[in-house]
């Protein structure tokens, strides 16, 4: 078998591996909370006897590792449950607003990833210059605001001063496709900010790094000039670092994205998870950090699938 | 006729940064005046530092790093490009002007196929269009000797060897129809056996396309199978340019004359006497593979001689040397060691085998902490073998220096602050302050000057005798084991394929890897390229 082939089956393999672990995880924290989902529904003054129904009810007085199992089953079968505070399903209440979540973070990658990569390459066409400066000046200082604040600055400036973009960001069932695109914009742009700068200086830095290469000497000695050399000789040498980074912050787009959706009042996995936090939920929460840890751990293996693709020596071994 | 390339009083400067000192400019090359007609070879040769890649990118007007031509003309058919506009010298790069760069396997872009990369000067400057390009690079393929020239482009750089990526290269310099190639040391990175193929090739190259090459290496011997003319250079200044004929036959100059005949040492072998160091029927290979990297290998070693151990890279030679010192546990066989087995690992070893077997390396630079002084990397053994602190250590570290040749002064330098001849002094110390019975010298004069290098090799013949110390000495190079050697084992391919003292395996008649590379070495006569392919017996490993 083609040896590219076997890495990438070790590579999906060791990511669902990696996710059982992950759901072992979840369990064993969400267990080792003090007192347990029947104790939260009833509350505090719940008598013994009642908290005992409702345990045999939900199938809490069952052994942790059948109740585990039993959650793991369901969770590969679609089901993850019902939400304590409302008995709704969980999967079609997470399907709906996980939609949402990926609607921002799809828009946001869209515009952030080119742009980053971009702006990376002309940074490190005129390293030391002046567009160098200019660019991871304003990148960094984007990144180094929290995220609320630059949410409230663009609030403030784009949403209520100017009027340019929606302020709350509430996307309904029915919207078009730009009227939707339009009442996000500001919770993307701000998602935008947070991430351009990481893989901005990542590219950057990963193309600079190539740039020593003799390759790129004999490159200038063809006579072609500064920028055909960064896109055509440098930047397919430089995919693997980069490509790592930009699946860090797709992640981060999806995983992160809790405080940007609670600021601006979108209905999406954050704002999901932070309510039922709140109320103590803890199937929901188990669900949402299920989910939360599948996006991180996939776009991983794809950015390490890429890496591998991208690799000459391994996609045509000798 | 006017001159094709015409470089008048040339001047060359850079900025140095001296470590602790304020930067200062620096001249590299000094009133230099060379031409080249349409169709001629002229070499630039000299020893590291002496500026000879510097002038053969300046006729593509291209400074490397901060380097800034400063004065001079550099007239490419008749127009000075010094001073030209970046667009300009842009179209005048790649096309009327390529380059053939040292390492090939480095010069070639990882991610690309060759194809890609051979035929993207004509497109990108519009010489011919693409079905054109590749049938052009075809032929240049099947004339260079490549295997399969009609595939051959298809494939990335990592997957064919270094001699086929030379070749390759030389093709990407011809393939725009360029009027001149700089070929910058374009097979010192190979084994002789490989190098004399790729200069065949280069050679009738040039001369089936008629065009006209700057040819730059430190090897007059090489030079004078391809050039017309020479340029010898020292220290950014002219030293002799004349025909070739008239340089290596009657050098006027005395730096000329000691570079023509650069071997001065004269070293009688020494007779057989029983072993320091015996190594029988080692058999090794790499943990989880089943590939014999060294087969039945048996070797002696006298007290205070020399057994070179020579070869072709991938030949074993270096593997010999990691299982002798235990790095590589050998899988079968016994090395005896003064009147000692040892343990085939290196964690089983007394503190006393260790200290008795030294190392020198080839790249002094990797193997010195660029953090320590000289005096703390001498000092180490000193403390970890005998103990010696304060006084006593700072006396020996000066004996040291004085035994190769250096001074007291240098006790407090860094290893940046030194020449690369200086670094390699300071490697021989260190081991010497081991007081060593055995040191293996793994191509510890490869990356030196050959003027550097002989100065090396003395000290190490003045080493021996008065310490009495054995070298097991691993290297390409034939002529350094003419100079040095006692004993010689010569390997291919994980064994010892001839063996015996100097004078019976320099004597004919030899087995056909021998005779191979022996005939491969270059020498400093004119048409010894030519002479030597007549009579060869063997194709080298590199194709």
């Amino acid at each position: 078998m083609h040896p590219v082939v076997t890495l990438v089956a070790q590579r999906i393999a060791l990511g669902l591996l990696l996710l059982l672990a992950v759901s072992v995880l979840i369990f064993l924290g969400t267990e080792a909370l003090p007192g347990d989902t029947a104790q939260a529904i009833l509350g505090q003054s719940a008598t013994p006897e009642a908290l005992a129904n409702l345990r045999a009810e939900l199938g809490l007085d069952q052994p942790a590792l059948t109740r585990y199992f039993g959650w793991l089953g369901g969770i590969l079968t679609g089901d993850l449950g019902v939400a304590l505070t409302n008995g709704m399903e969980i999967s079609s209440e997470l399907g709906k607003r996980l939609g949402n979540t990926l609607f921002l973070a799809f828009w946001a990658a869209v515009i952030s990833v080119p742009l980053a990569i971009i702006l990376g390459l002309v940074a490190a066409r005129y390293v030391g210059r002046w567009p160098d400066k200019l660019i991871s000046g304003v990148t960094l200082s984007t990144i180094s605001l929290p995220e609320f604040v630059v949410g409230y600055i663009l609030l403030f400036f784009l949403g209520v001063k100017w009027q340019i973009f929606p302020p709350m960001a509430m996307a309904f069932p029915g919207m078009g496709l730009f009227e939707r695109l339009y009442t996000v914009m500001l919770p993307v742009l701000v998602l935008v900010l947070v991430v351009l700068a990481h893989m901005m200086r990542m590219t950057r830095a990963a193309i600079l790094n190539v740039m020593q290469s003799a390759y790129i000497e004999t490159a200038e000695l063809k006579g072609l000039s500064p920028m055909t050399v960064i896109a055509r000789h440098a930047l397919p040498n430089a995919i693997a670092p980069v490509v790592n980074v930009v699946m860090l912050n797709l992640a981060y787009l999806v995983v992160g994205v809790v405080v940007v959706e609670v600021v601006f009042a979108y209905n999406g996995v954050g704002q999901y998870l932070v309510d039922h936090v709140a109320k103590r939920d803890l199937p929901v929460v188990q669900a949402v950090g299920m989910v939360f840890a599948a996006v991180y751990i996939g776009l991983n293996i794809l950015a390490d699938v890429i890496s591998i693709l991208a690799n000459p020596r391994l996609r045509h071994p000798k | 006729m006017p001159n094709l390339l015409e470089i008048k009083n040339l001047r060359i400067e850079a900025t140095s940064y001296p470590p602790g000192e304020p930067p200062c400019e620096v001249v590299l090359v000094d009133d230099v005046s060379v031409s080249v007609e349409k169709g001629r070879v002229l070499g630039l040769i000299g020893e590291s530092g002496a500026g000879k890649s510097t002038i053969g990118l300046s006729a593509m007007a291209f400074g490397r790093g901060g380097v800034r031509l400063t004065g001079g003309q550099i007239l490419l058919g008749g127009r000075d490009i010094r001073g030209a506009s970046a667009t300009a010298l842009r179209s005048l790069r790649g096309r009327e002007v390529t380059y053939v760069a040292q390492s090939a396997a480095a010069a070639f872009n990882p991610a690309k196929r060759l194809m890609e990369q051979v035929i993207e000067t004509s497109l990108h400057h519009g010489v011919m269009s693409r079905p054109e390009a590749e049938a052009r690079a075809v032929e240049l393929f099947r004339k260079l000797g490549l295997p399969n020239p009609e595939t051959f482009g298809t494939r990335y750089p990592h997957q064919v060897s270094g001699g086929q990526l030379q070749r390759a290269m030389t093709a990407m310099a011809l393939c725009p129809k360029p009027d001149l190639v700089i070929f910058d040391e374009p097979t010192t990175a190979l084994d002789v056996t490989t190098q004399i193929d790729v200069l065949v090739a280069i050679k009738a190259a040039i001369r089936d396309t008629g065009v006209a090459a700057l040819y730059i290496t430190h090897d007059l011997a090489v030079v004078a199978q391809v050039a017309d003319d020479i340029l010898v250079l020292r220290g950014g200044k002219k030293v002799e340019y004349g025909t070739t004929d008239q340089i290596i036959n009657t050098p006027q100059q005395p730096y000329t004359q000691a570079l023509v005949s650069v071997r001065s040492i004269d070293h009688v072998e020494k007779s057989d006497a029983p072993a320091v160091l015996s190594v029988a029927n080692v058999t090794a290979r790499y943990k989880g593979t089943s590939f014999d990297v060294l087969k039945n290998v048996t070797v002696d070693l006298p007290p205070g001689q020399t057994l070179a151990v020579v070869g072709e890279s991938g030949s074993g030679k270096s593997t010999l040397a990691r299982v002798i010192t235990g790095l590589l546990p050998a899988a079968n066989g016994r090395i005896t060691f003064a009147g000692r087995q040892l343990s085939p690992d290196l964690a089983s070893r007394s503190k006393d085998d260790l200290r008795e077997l030294q190392m020198i390396y080839q790249m002094a630079d990797t193997a010195m902490n660029p953090r320590q002084t000289v005096g703390t990397i001498i000092g180490r053994p000193l403390e970890f073998y005998f103990g010696l602190k304060g006084e006593a250590k700072r006396k020996r570290i000066q004996d040291l220096l004085e035994q190769i040749e250096m001074g007291a002064g240098f006790i407090d330098r860094y290893p940046a602050e030194l020449s690369g001849g200086q670094k390699q002094r300071v490697c021989i110390a260190r081991a010497l302050a081991a007081k060593p019975k055995l040191i293996i010298c793994d191509e510890v004069t490869s990356a030196l000057d050959p003027l550097v290098a002989d100065g090396i090799l003395k000290l190490l013949l003045d080493l021996q005798a008065r310490e009495g110390v054995a070298y097991l000495f691993i290297t390409h190079d034939l002529a350094t084991v003419r100079a040095i050697a006692d004993r010689i084992a010569v390997m291919y391919r994980g064994q010892v394929v001839r063996y015996g003292s100097k004078t019976d395996v320099l004597t004919p008649p030899f087995d056909d890897y021998t005779d191979l590379l022996l005939s491969s070495v270059p020498e400093m006569k004119l048409g010894w390229l030519e002479d030597v392919l007549k009579t060869r017996k063997m194709e080298s490993a590199g194709n």
